[in-house]
């Protein structure tokens, strides 16, 4: 006889342990998955979680992949932890590109060691600047942020469609929507001579420091853990419900942003239509993935990001259809919501009675 | 750091001794890199009916889909550079510094980028189709077919490739009927079936019985056919999808093309070049024409598809008016391709600005 029985409170071991049981879970359907479709599924495994990153460009590759997703995702979890739905990420690093890259354009043909500070700081202001509207809207107007953030995506993609198709298309080349090549100032310096992987890991790395450190250590954190818990609870304890939430999503904003100013300073070097594969709906899988923690946070963007890598090896290699990637990202999401049952309800194998 | 140096520089000796002498033991691959799925019954399709016909000239191919234009492609590039093919198809224009970056870094490895302009590197080439041709064809039929001598036209983006579509439909349009009128609406995407629909809806709505489009997906005939009106397939043969309102399609036929590269590449005779072909070259391929056309329309097409091949007629032959009356190329004259290749303004008789 199995029963299942709710759990008093839900368990810590658990809830480190079903990001790992989601993991795996995800491989086994992945290989079922494979399996069907005709390949063999431990070749198809190996090309996909193994083969890209087994020489020194992958890993590089890797990191590469997985900075922007661990930068939106540790500021989504400073949202998520303090019950602020906050789904525009996407929106967020797009407009601190636009301000990022606009700014790189003023620089147009200009060199010197100040230019790249300000182009950061830049995007960090525009994504800030963009994640205040459903921040304001939420505090002053009641307005749900879920569909705020998620509409204003869309607005942000318009913009810098206009931009680059109209004012800041390079005048040189024949209206194709792309603006000029940013100057080697504007930039972020390359860590390795031959490797795409640059300067923007450590703004990641800092990202996750700072936010451990507040998480755990400052006032603020514990403020954004109780409204996490209960609001209730929050506002009993008098807490200044509004100012956090402004903040929190300001921090949030500020991530997304400087995970745009990293694609088009970084290995883009101009801005064009397509400056992210949808980083900011995939980093909101990473911060679930990981726990909301930042250490977890770490893993689960490298773990995200070698699906993206091994569905291009996958394809050329065996000539898997290279969209298996998202399935397994949907997946991943998925086996780790369902594992969560177990949170808080426990599995309990009764001996049958005679 | 010094070590790791070293190191990486044996490793890349290694790589490529192992490289070159793999390029000469071998046949040639050619791999293939796509912005859609091959299965979106337009750009990408085509470009993997090209490669099969590249697989059927006996070549062994390789293909990635869905390869977005951000940081990613790169990657895609020197992957497929890296792991032994010779030539490579970049088939979409956000492709082009990428190939340009990634040629550099591999000199025996050829590039083929479609619809760009930057040839960086004496192993890149560029190609292209010349569209405007087989635009010619639809507009013609447009203009003979419409009632309401209200044409609707769906576009993409407001580059030089679209425009100059635009203005050749136009133009034919106009020669077989000098009332006609075309509205364009701008969807601002390549591939997005719902975009498209809604934009074709909005033009059915203003009174265009006769739908051209310049986006990939099949959503734009499938609504002619409900509303009844008719359209042109786009990129591939689309009949099949709404046979009552396609008349005819304008396709994209690659294979000869790609055949004749990696032919070249594999008879070491391959060299840069910026290829641009039309019909002649049957690089633009015009479907089956529609049995609702009437006979003499058809045998009219007939001609001008044969005179558009031999060159007898060119699509922009003067005299040609932009849309405040200046004129843009004198009587007798046909405009060059380098006034095609940045062509932005629109001829007269296109309603509406292009947007800025």
């Amino acid at each position: 006889m199995i029963k299942i029985v709710k759990r008093d409170q839900p368990s810590r071991a658990i809830f480190f342990f079903t990001p790992v049981l989601a993991i795996f879970l995800t491989l086994v359907a992945g290989g079922l998955i494979f399996f069907i479709l005709g390949f063999k599924p431990f070749e198809a495994l190996k090309f996909f979680f193994i083969v890209p990153i087994a020489d020194k460009y992958g890993f590089s590759e890797l990191l590469l992949k997985a900075t922007p997703l661990c930068l939106i995702a540790i500021g989504l979890s400073f949202c998520f932890k303090s019950n602020n739905w906050n789904i525009g990420a996407e929106g967020q690093l797009t407009f601190g590109a636009i301000v990022s890259g606009g700014v790189a354009l003023i620089f147009y043909e200009q060199e010197g060691f100040y230019i790249l500070p300000i182009v950061i700081l830049a995007g960090a202001i525009g994504g800030m600047l963009y994640a205040s509207i459903p921040a304001i809207l939420k505090t002053y107007f009641n307005t749900n942020e879920i569909l705020v953030s998620l509409m204003l995506v869309y607005v942000s993609k318009l913009i810098l469609d206009y931009l680059v198709v109209g004012p800041w298309s390079n005048p040189e080349g024949f209206n194709f929507p792309e603006t000029r090549q940013f100057s080697d100032s504007a930039k972020l310096p390359l860590l390795f001579e031959g490797l795409r992987i640059h300067a923007g890991i450590f703004l990641a790395l800092a990202a996750v420091v700072i936010s451990w450190f507040v998480f755990y250590k400052t006032y603020l954190g514990f403020q954004m853990k109780v409204s996490g818990f209960s609001l209730k609870t929050a506002k009993y304890a008098g807490y200044k419900g509004k100012k956090m939430i402004i903040l929190v999503f300001l921090i949030s904003g500020a991530c997304a942003g400087l995970a745009g100013v990293g694609e088009i300073t970084g290995p883009i070097g101009q801005l064009h239509r397509e400056i992210s594969p949808d980083y900011g709906f995939t980093a909101i899988i990473v911060a679930f993935l990981g726990r909301l923690h930042p250490v977890g946070i770490i893993f689960a963007s490298l773990v995200v990001a070698i699906t993206y890598l091994g569905a291009e090896t996958a394809q050329i290699f065996m000539q898997i259809p290279k969209y298996t990637g998202q399935v397994f990202q949907g997946m991943i999401l998925f086996f780790l919501l369902a594992s969560d049952y177990l949170l808080f309800f426990k599995i309990k194998f009764i001996g049958s009675k005679k | 750091m010094h070590k790791f140096f070293i190191r990486s520089f044996v490793s890349s000796l290694v790589l490529l001794f192992t490289f070159t002498v793999a390029a000469i033991a071998k046949d040639v691959k050619a791999a293939f890199v796509y912005i859609g799925p091959t299965g979106d019954h337009g750009w990408t399709y085509q470009h993997d009916v090209g490669r099969k016909a590249v697989e059927a000239a006996g070549f062994k191919t390789t293909y990635v889909e869905g390869v977005p234009e951000s940081a990613d492609a790169e990657r895609v590039l020197r992957q497929l550079a890296n792991s032994g093919h010779d030539v490579i198809f970049t088939t979409s224009f956000g492709y082009m510094n990428p190939t340009n970056k990634v040629a550099k870094e591999f000199p025996n490895v050829k590039f083929e980028h479609a619809t760009g302009y930057k040839r960086e590197h004496p192993n890149v080439s560029t190609y292209a189709a010349r569209f405007y041709e087989g635009r010619t064809i639809l507009g013609t039929i447009a203009g003979t077919m419409t009632k309401s001598n209200i044409i609707g036209y769906v576009a993409s983006f407001p580059i030089p490739e679209v425009i100059r579509g635009i203005n050749s439909f136009t133009l034919a349009a106009q020669k077989v009927n000098p009332n006609i009128k075309t509205k364009i609406v701008w969807a601002f995407t390549w591939y997005d079936p719902g975009k498209e629909a809604e934009a074709a809806k909005a033009l059915i709505d203003q009174g265009a019985d006769v739908i051209a489009q310049h986006t990939d997906s099949t959503a734009i005939v499938q609504m002619a056919e409900k509303a009844g009106v008719y359209a042109f397939g786009q990129a591939s043969d689309m009949d099949k999808f709404a046979p009552k309102a396609v008349l005819t399609s304008v396709e994209n036929n690659w294979g000869p093309y790609y055949v004749d590269r990696v032919k070249a590449v594999a008879n070491g005779t391959w060299s840069q070049k910026d290829t641009w072909h039309g019909i002649g070259d049957g690089m633009v391929v015009i479907s089956d024409l529609d049995s609702q056309m009437p006979a003499d329309l058809r045998s009219k097409v007939k001609k001008l598809q044969a005179d558009l091949a031999s060159g007898k007629v060119h699509s922009f032959t003067g005299p040609i008016y932009d849309q405040k009356g200046n004129l843009m190329v004198a009587e007798g004259k046909t405009a060059d391709d380098g006034m095609l290749a940045g062509m932005m303004t629109y001829v007269k008789g296109v309603e509406g600005d292009i947007p800025k």
